[in-house]
Parts: structure tokens; C-alpha cells; sequence
């Protein structure tokens, strides 16, 4: 019987807490050297978040990624000196052994996904902090570096390799356990680090791996090194990438305080989210608020304001509600995104940020925005933004509205308020999605006919009419037909096969060009979940299952 | 602004209703437009004595009178509510019916909505000239009456469509519009709706016939879960009555005529009986195969997982559905369908879910065969040695296990080569058609005057007299 697929699905109430602090780590200790910062693994074999397995040999699991993922954070905040990120372990000749088997074997078929994509987005939030904001990061693979451990090296800028005569790289997924290294790491091995092909099927089929010499050749690591000269060659390696960093040397962070935020029955609180859950009609109503009054920034004010500025205080809420929804309330598929607040706060917050992109910590916020807006597309949830008078799709929180599968504007015309929505500047390229477009230009495939007219139309209220007419929305019923039609559509929606939706989406989100993170998740992720429910893994024979208990593995040996 | 109440007799509310009152003000004036392109032809300012429905109370639904065409009254009428009626099968068995469209059907009901509705103006439309060819006044203000009600059957369906589909049902409702009968470019939607009605007999058949598939399709909906279909088209049950009434006497008044010139003239060979103005008993039956065979389409193929779906989504029951005594799920009933397999028709069983049109059909020809059997007793009784009978169920298909099958009237799988040699046997050939059109090259509408091929009727309409003036031209 599976220890964890048995278990009851879980709610807001039970769900992980994706929220943790340093003091409370099990499996990293953090330390920091001037502009360097190190990051060291040391996996508590008893610290598995849910119960039924060991994490031995540094393997980690949905707990120790929400370790890293606040650490990166905590990084990224209240350490603006820091440039560089060693990436190391605590373990005598292992570095990572990647995610834990046994916990693999005993998950269901969701949390395993949901599992995999939290831990890809962390590994793309490495790689977009070196991509935005200075930060580098060194693997020293002090030890065997293996699955999920060499995926979690090649989200870094550099990998490099003890040469101990015993420590390789490997992916061993599909030799082993009969799935692929589906966090990123088929992938990466090709796009970022151009494997040759024959040299990555050969390395991708081989459990034992590729050490010394050979991993350089192959490309699948920067540098091998001697035991006694590892220590000093990775931090040499880390002075020398800190100074491509502009990092400020002399600034002080802000501190990552713990949200406030309460789970009831009724769903998630926070200052400016609120997820409300109808468990009747399987829906959650999530909704952002912006402030009610306009303020004028300057990076001075900002910076006092820190962790309660509300782009950065909204942003962390919506995150936390993202995390903790998908991990939990699996069978509420629709999500009906809102908000509401007033515009102009918002307008003006995008254009302050826009403007001072080179401090420190507004460039930060914006790339909190940034990876914040990149789950809701990945999101294996439908979303119908409802834009209503009263609400607030401005600018950065017109991002939800194009986020979402479906937007639905009440035509309300006459109305004393009636609904609008308004495009800033941050619309046009500053919150790319995974495919690295702005959700405008993924909307209308980078048409310029499109595209263009609507810059021009940057901070006017666009009436329900005006945003069917320029694209921005689906569908303006008008006080006649609004309430029926939304309802109808939500029943509609949420009646339809959550597999099918699921794979809808993906497929619409983020279509045109690809880029790694877009194959990833459209490519790896689906082929690796097709893997993860087919009898070869997952059956009583199959190689996950079996995988430990030294009974034989039994394969279907047809080809689908 | 119209004054919906007193133009639009109703009972659901209209006056306060505003989702309807904006919707109609659009398609009101459209439908009218539609009437005068469409409608019966050259008959504006003809004042004909129409029943006209102005509440759902038992003196309200047929009020008679003068009406200046087109100045009727099209109203919008549901059975009354009950407040306790339930979904009485499929999944949701006795969940409260809907009051408001599920979203998870919304597209399957406007489907199957647009479907019914768009049957309404096809028949005004392929019985426009008819009226130039009247064997009587009588039989001209039937025809009228006919048209305005299958016009209130269209208002009944734009009624559902305007109230609970949003734009997309108005939308809907404009097609309906818009399909004309037999246009090639923009036909109506089911193909038997597509054919002309060019002579009475035909009328008189396709109301007997083919507006008795309505009554049973009707009959379907009528149990809907969707409360609002079931109560709409139970109120257009009482109308479709009289539709088959004009059809069903209209072919026993065409049978008594012909037998009694026989009898009179003591001939019985069908040129002898032409040669006396009227139409031989083996045109007749001909004429019944033919839109027979072609009705029996209409109710679809024999097996169909759509059929199964509305009834297991509780959108559309079986004929007297709550009548029946078993489980109205039909999870592991069983159900006969016959096919041709080799040189013969053979019946097998199928889950019941999937052969619920065929059931359908079935219940639809036990009531035709008892209308045939009223029709050979006004033969038998005037004493002439002629039986009527139906051709087999797999004559002349078009639709469903019977398509491309070359079957006779008695049943024998034949080839296609053999069949055609004796379609003439079976069905009305050109001249056929032609003989019985040249009968009725004019119209005759003096009071109390009936054309030669056709016996006056037992009563007149509303107990007037015979030669009560129906239609006043002006």
C-alpha cells in the first residue's frame, strides 16, 4: 500500500508549509565570505517532510527543496553583497544523490508532478538570478553527483568535479528506476551544455556515470579537480565569476520576515491575497489587491518600506498561495483570479520600478514578479480572470489577467464604475514567461500589428469593449447576461476532464519559439509524467516500485 | 418600445423580464421580416377566424377570432411549474429539476434546442405556395392555423434560447432566421425539412406524418431535467395536436372522397378512378410510403451514443418516460436493432442506452399504425377491396443500419438493380405527382365549397358551420 498516496488529499489547513527561515533548516547551513555565499548540503536521513522514508546519501525531497528555495531567497534579499553561490556538500564523497527514491515510489502520481515542478522552478530561479541580477553560481561536486543532484548542478553557471578516481556525474534515472532525469537535467545536458547527442544517450543510459577527464570532454562538467586542490580552485573560480557581478558591495538587505497569513476552512489570508475556496463548486476565487492610495516612491523610501512593500509583500503572498494551493486542494481546477484596488497605485509603483532597475533590491522585487507570474503559467490549474467594476487589471496585475486561460469583462458601460482594464509598461517585456515573451506578445504570437497599437494606449482605461476590440479580452457579457454566463462557463469548465485541461493549457500558454525552460516543462515534464503512470515504473514490476527491495524488475517490452 | 404584454401574450413575465425584452427587440422585428419573405405567400391583410393561445389556463389557450395576417399574436407560453418535478432519469435521477441551464450541458441543449426550433419555420417555409391550390376555406384557414402556431413554435424555441443562452443564443436565434427550407448555400438543418411540400396530399401527409416525429421528439424534451424545455414544449404538445388532426383527416377526407366515387362509378382501376377527378387508393399508399420512410430518418441512427448521452445527461427521455416502469438508468437494459446482415434483416440486442432513437421510432410507429388502421375503416366501410398498409421499417432509408440497403416495402433485401425497377411500384413518380397536382391547379375557397378530390369535413372549426366564412380576403 502506498504510505503516501493513501493518504487523505490534503488542504490549505495540512498542506506543507513552502515558508521557512535559516534557523529552522534541516538540510543546508548557509554561510557567507564576503561576496561569496555558500550553500551546503547535509541531508538529514530522518528529516523527510512526509513519513515512510530515509533520505540517505544527501537525496532530498519536497522538504529540502523548500530549504533551498528559501535560501535562494534569503540570497537574493538580505545579501546583496553576495555575487557569487558555492553549491556543495556536507557528505564524505557524495555530493547529491538526487531526489529520494523511496519517496518517489511511495508518492501518488500528483505530489510526485507536483514534486518535479516546484523543484524545476527552483533550478530556473537559479538560473534567472544569474540571468538578472548578478548572482553566479559554482556546483562543487565534492562527491558522487548524481541524478537530481547533477540536475541541481547544471541549473549552475559552473560545475566542477573532484577528481578522486571515484566521484562522477551520472544520470541514472532511466538504468535504474526506469523514468528520465526529468528536473531540467535531459534538457540542460543539450541546450545549456551541448552534449553531443550520442554522448548524452550514452551518459543517460550508463547507472554508473562519467568522472575525470571524460566529463570535461563530454562537456558534462567545466573542470575536474584534485582532491587537494578543490577547495582553493572553486573559490578562485568564485572570485573570478563575482566580479562579472554588479552587485553593490556596501549595501545592507532587507530582511524576509514570515508572512502573515491564515488557513481556515474558508482558504488563505493575507494582507493583499486572499484564495478563496468553494469546495462545492471546485473552484478557489484568488484575489490580489493593490494599494488604495498612490505613493510616490524613491529607492529610499522603498527600501525603508522592504518586506512590506507592497509589489514584494503582494508578490510573496501570491507565491506562497500558488505553492500551497497546487501542493494541496488538488480537485479545485478552476482558478477565478481577480482583484481590486486602485490603478493608478499600480501605474505608478511600474514606472518607479521600471526606472531604477539598477538598485539592487528594485531589481530584485521585479524579478520576484517576474518568477511569481512564471508559476501561474505552469500552473496545472484553468484560470478564468474576472474583471469587474472595481477591479484593478493594471499593469503589472494585468499580468494575472493575461496569465490566465480566459478573460471575462463585464460590459457594464452605464455603470458609475464601469470595469476596465489598463496596460503599463511593464506589460511589454519586463514579466517574460517561460518562453521569454511578455505575455502580450505570447498573446498575439509577436504580431507588431497587435502589439504596437496598444503601447500607445499604456495607461488608458480600456473599457470592456475597447479591451474585446484590442484582444485583451475573451468575452463581455453585459449586465444582462454577465451572472449567467459566468456561471455557466465556470460549470462548464470545471465539469471537463482535468487531464485533458491540464494538457489544454500547457499546450496554449506558452506556445511559439522554445526555450529551455518551455521544453522542460512542455517536453521533458510530459514525457516524464506519460513515464510516471505507465505500468514499466510505476507497476507492481515496475522499476520505481521495485527499485531497492531486490526483486526483479519486469518490463512490457512493447513500444508505445 | 413594444408593449410586450399586449403584443407578446405570455406568462413568463415579460414585462419585468429585461434579459428577454432586449433580446426580442432585435428578433421581433426580424421575425416579422422573416414572415413576409417566408411566410404563407400574398396573404397580408387576409383576415382568417385562428385560434390564437393568450394564457395556459383551459379558456386561454385557444381563443378564436378574426386576425389580420400577420398581425398574430405570437405568445410565449410554459405548462405551469412544478415546483417539486425532479430529473426523472440518468445520472442526475432525482436531483430538483434545473431551473437554470447546467453549464456542463449548455452547448448539448442549445444543439439540441436549435434543432427542434429550426424545424418550425422549415415547414412554413415549404408549405408557403400552398395556398394558392385550397381544395376549401376550411382547409385554407387549417393550413393558416398550422403556420402560426409552428410560428409559435419557433417563439417557444427562441424563447429557451433568448432566456438562458446568452449571446450565443441570440445568436442562435438569428440563424433560425436565416436557414431557409431547400436553399443549397444555408438549407435547414435536418434534410426531411429541405424537401417541398408541393400539392395538399403531401401537406395533409407531412402533417400526419412528419409533425408526428415532432410530437415525439416533443414528447423526448418534455421530460427533460432542463425544467424550463420539458414545461415550453409541453404547452407545444396541446398545439402539434391539431397539426396531426389537419393531417390526419385531411388524407381520411381525400380516402372517403375517392371511395365514394368508386363506389358511385362502380370502377376500381386507378386510370378509372383518375379519369374521375380523384386520387386512386395505390397513389395514396404510395404517397404514405413515401413520408413514412422519410420520417422514420428524422429520428436518427439506430444506434447513437449522442441519444445515449442526452438521456444520461437527463436532457432528453424516452416517450412517457415517467410512465415506464423500470430503473431510468438503463445501465444493463437491453434493446433490439435491426440490421441487414447477408439477404436478410436480422434483430439484435444492443445496450438500450444507445438505441434509444430506435426506441423512439418505435413508439412513434405503433401510433402511426393505429391512424392507418382509422384510415382503412372509412375505406372499409364505404365496401371497396383495398388494404393500406406501412412498408417495412427498412424501406427507403437514408438514415442509420438501413442506409445504402436496397429494401422492399414487404421487407426483402434487394439489389440495387431490382430495387429501382420497382420504385415506381412504391413510391409517387413524377407523374404521379404530376396527376395529382394538375387537380388542384386553382384554389377554391366560396364558402362551403370543397374541391371535387376531397369530402367536406364532419364539423366545422369551433362548431361553426361548414360554410362559415374562415378567411375574409380583403
Amino acid at each position: 500500500m502506498d504510505a503516501v498516496a493513501s493518504q487523505q488529499p490534503l488542504s490549505v489547513i495540512d498542506s506543507p508549509d513552502y515558508q521557512t527561515d535559516p534557523s529552522r533548516y534541516r538540510h543546508w547551513k548557509l554561510s557567507f565570505d564576503g561576496p561569496i555565499a555558500t550553500l551546503t548540503m547535509d541531508v538529514a536521513e530522518d528529516g523527510g517532510i512526509r513519513p515512510g522514508y530515509k533520505l540517505k546519501l544527501n537525496s532530498y525531497d519536497l522538504g529540502v527543496d523548500i530549504e533551498l528555495h528559501d535560501a535562494l531567497q534569503r540570497i537574493r534579499f538580505e545579501h546583496p553583497e553576495v555575487r557569487s553561490v558555492i553549491i556543495s556538500s556536507a557528505k564524505n564523497r557524495v555530493f547529491c544523490s538526487g531526489a529520494n527514491i523511496y519517496m518517489l515510489g511511495l508518492s501518488s502520481h500528483a505530489w510526485k508532478v507536483n514534486f518535479c515542478k516546484f523543484t524545476n522552478e527552483t533550478r530556473n530561479g537559479i538560473e534567472d538570478s544569474s540571468a538578472h541580477s548578478g548572482l553566479k553560481f559554482i556546483a562543487a561536486c565534492n562527491g558522487t553527483t548524481a541524478g537530481g543532484g547533477y540536475e541541481l548542478a547544471l541549473a549552475c553557471d559552473e560545475i566542477i568535479l573532484i577528481d578522486d578516481r571515484s566521484s562522477a556525474v551520472s544520470l541514472p534515472e532511466l538504468p535504474l528506476l526506469g523514468v528520465l532525469p526529468g528536473t531540467g537535467g535531459l534538457t540542460r545536458v543539450t541546450d545549456k551544455r551541448h552534449v553531443r547527442r550520442d554522448h548524452a544517450d550514452m551518459f543517460c543510459t550508463n547507472p554508473d556515470g562519467v568522472r575525470g577527464q571524460r566529463a570535461k570532454d563530454w562537456r558534462l562538467v567545466d573542470d575536474v579537480v584534485k582532491p587537494q586542490q578543490f577547495a582553493d580552485h572553486v573559490k578562485q573560480r568564485a572570485h573570478e565569476l563575482a566580479k562579472q557581478s554588479d552587485r553593490p558591495a556596501d549595501a545592507r538587505g532587507i530582511s524576509l520576515t514570515p508572512l502573515k497569513r491564515t488557513a481556515d476552512e474558508a482558504g488563505l489570508h493575507y494582507k493583499y491575497v486572499d484564495a478563496q475556496l468553494d469546495r462545492q463548486a471546485r473552484t478557489v476565487t484568488l484575489i490580489v489587491r493593490a494599494p488604495k492610495s498612490v505613493v510616490e516612491y524613491t529607492v529610499e523610501t522603498a527600501f525603508a518600506a522592504g518586506v512590506s512593500w507592497w509589489p514584494l509583500q503582494m508578490a510573496r503572498e501570491l507565491d506562497d498561495a500558488i505553492l500551497t494551493l497546487r501542493t494541496s486542494e488538488l480537485g479545485l481546477g478552476l482558478w477565478i483570479l481577480k482583484t481590486a484596488g486602485n490603478p493608478d497605485s499600480v501605474l505608478v509603483m511600474d514606472k518607479f520600478i521600471l526606472s531604477h532597475q539598477s538598485n539592487w533590491f528594485v531589481r530584485e522585487v521585479l524579478g520576484m514578479l517576474r518568477r511569481t507570474f512564471a508559476r501561474l503559467d505552469v500552473t496545472s490549474r484553468s484560470m478564468f480572470a474576472i474583471v469587474e467594476p472595481g477591479s484593478c487589471f493594471a499593469g503589472t496585475l494585468l499580468e494575472l489577467a493575461l496569465a490566465a486561460d480566459r478573460v471575462y469583462m463585464h460590459d457594464a458601460e452605464e455603470a458609475s464604475s464601469p470595469s476596465f482594464v489598463m496596460l503599463s509598461e511593464m506589460n511589454f517585456g519586463a514579466l517574460p514567461m517561460v518562453n521569454h515573451l511578455s505575455r502580450l506578445a505570447s498573446r498575439f504570437y509577436r504580431d507588431a500589428a497587435q502589439l504596437d497599437p496598444l503601447r500607445a494606449r499604456i495607461g488608458v482605461k480600456l473599457s470592456a469593449r475597447d479591451a474585446l476590440e484590442a484582444g485583451l479580452a475573451t468575452a463581455a457579457p453585459d449586465d444582462l447576461d454577465w451572472e449567467d454566463e459566468i456561471r455557466q462557463a465556470i460549470e462548464l469548465r470545471t465539469a471537463q476532464s482535468p487531464d485533458a485541461l491540464t494538457g489544454l493549457e500547457a499546450n496554449l500558454r506558452f506556445g511559439g519559439a522554445e526555450t529551455l525552460e518551455t521544453r522542460i516543462f512542455g517536453r521533458l515534464s510530459a514525457w516524464q509524467n506519460w513515464i510516471f503512470i505507465r505500468p514499466n515504473a510505476v507497476g507492481a514490476n515496475g522499476a520505481l516500485k521495485v527499485y531497492g527491495t531486490g526483486a526483479p524488475v519486469k518490463f512490457n517490452w512493447e513500444r508505445v | 418600445m413594444i408593449n410586450y404584454t399586449e403584443k407578446i401574450p405570455n406568462n413568463v413575465d415579460l414585462g419585468r423580464d429585461r434579459v428577454l425584452q432586449r433580446a426580442l427587440e432585435h428578433w421581433q422585428p426580424a421575425y416579422l421580416g422573416w414572415w413576409y419573405d417566408m411566410g404563407p405567400n400574398e396573404t397580408h391583410n387576409y383576415h382568417v377566424y385562428l385560434r390564437t393561445a393568450v394564457s395556459v389556463e383551459p379558456d386561454g389557450w385557444a381563443r378564436f377570432g378574426y386576425v389580420q395576417m400577420p398581425e398574430y399574436r405570437w405568445g410565449i407560453f410554459l405548462q405551469p411549474r412544478d415546483e417539486k418535478r425532479q430529473v426523472n432519469f440518468g445520472t442526475h435521477k432525482g436531483e430538483p429539476a434545473w431551473q437554470e441551464v447546467p453549464g456542463e450541458y449548455r452547448s448539448t441543449l442549445r444543439r439540441v434546442i436549435v434543432t427542434q426550433g429550426d424545424t418550425e419555420p422549415a415547414s412554413v417555409e415549404q408549405q408557403r405556395m400552398l395556398g394558392a391550390s385550397c381544395p376549401s376555406m376550411y382547409d385554407l384557414r387549417n393550413i393558416f392555423q398550422v403556420n402560426v402556431e409552428e410560428g409559435r413554435h419557433l417563439w417557444a424555441m427562441v424563447y429557451l434560447l433568448h432566456r438562458y443562452f446568452g449571446r450565443d443564443g441570440r445568436e442562435e436565434a438569428e440563424a433560425l432566421l436565416e436557414r431557409r427550407s431547400g436553399d443549397a448555400d444555408n438549407p435547414r438543418i435536418l434534410g426531411a425539412f429541405n424537401e417541398p411540400t408541393p400539392d395538399w396530399l403531401s401537406f395533409y401527409m407531412f402533417t400526419f406524418f412528419t409533425d408526428r416525429d415532432g410530437k415525439f421528439q416533443l414528447c423526448a424534451l418534455a421530460e427533460s431535467g432542463f425544467d424550463p424545455l420539458a414545461r415550453t414544449c409541453r404547452f407545444m404538445l396541446t398545439e402539434e395536436a391539431h397539426h396531426m388532426f389537419v393531417g390526419e383527416t385531411g388524407v381520411s377526407r381525400i380516402i372517403q372522397r375517392t371511395c365514394e366515387v368508386m363506389k358511385e362509378n362502380k370502377v376500381d382501376d386507378p386510370s378509372d378512378v383518375r379519369a374521375l377527378g380523384v386520387i386512386d387508393l395505390p397513389t395514396i399508399q404510395k404517397y404514405i410510403n413515401f413520408h413514412y420512410s422519410v420520417t422514420l430518418d428524422l429520428y436518427g441512427s439506430d444506434v447513437s451514443s449522442n441519444a445515449a448521452n442526452y438521456y444520461t445527461s437527463g436532457l432528453k427521455g424516452r416517450f412517457e418516460e415517467t410512465k415506464i416502469d423500470d430503473d431510468h438508468l438503463l445501465i444493463d437494459a437491453q434493446y433490439p436493432v435491426s440490421e441487414v446482415i447477408g439477404d436478410k434483416i436480422v434483430a439484435k440486442n444492443v445496450p438500450a442506452l444507445t438505441a434509444l432513437n430506435e426506441r423512439l421510432r418505435d413508439d412513434y410507429i405503433k401510433e402511426i399504425e393505429a391512424g392507418l388502421g382509422r384510415w382503412q375503416r372509412v375505406i372499409d366501410k364505404v365496401g371497396i377491396p383495398y388494404r393500406l398498409t406501412l412498408p417495412h421499417k427498412a424501406f427507403h432509408r437514408a438514415i442509420g443500419n438501413f442506409a445504402g440497403r436496397w429494401i422492399s416495402t414487404s421487407g426483402e433485401v434487394l439489389t440495387e438493380e431490382v430495387w429501382k425497377k420497382r420504385e415506381s411500384e412504391w413510391l409517387p413518380s413524377d407523374s404521379d405527382r404530376a396527376y395529382v397536382q394538375s387537380l388542384m391547379a386553382g384554389r377554391v375557397v366560396e364558402p362551403g365549397k370543397f374541391a371535387n378530390w376531397i369530402s367536406p369535413p364532419l364539423r366545422g372549426i369551433n362548431h361553426q358551420a361548414l360554410n362559415f366564412e374562415y378567411v375574409r380576403f380583403n
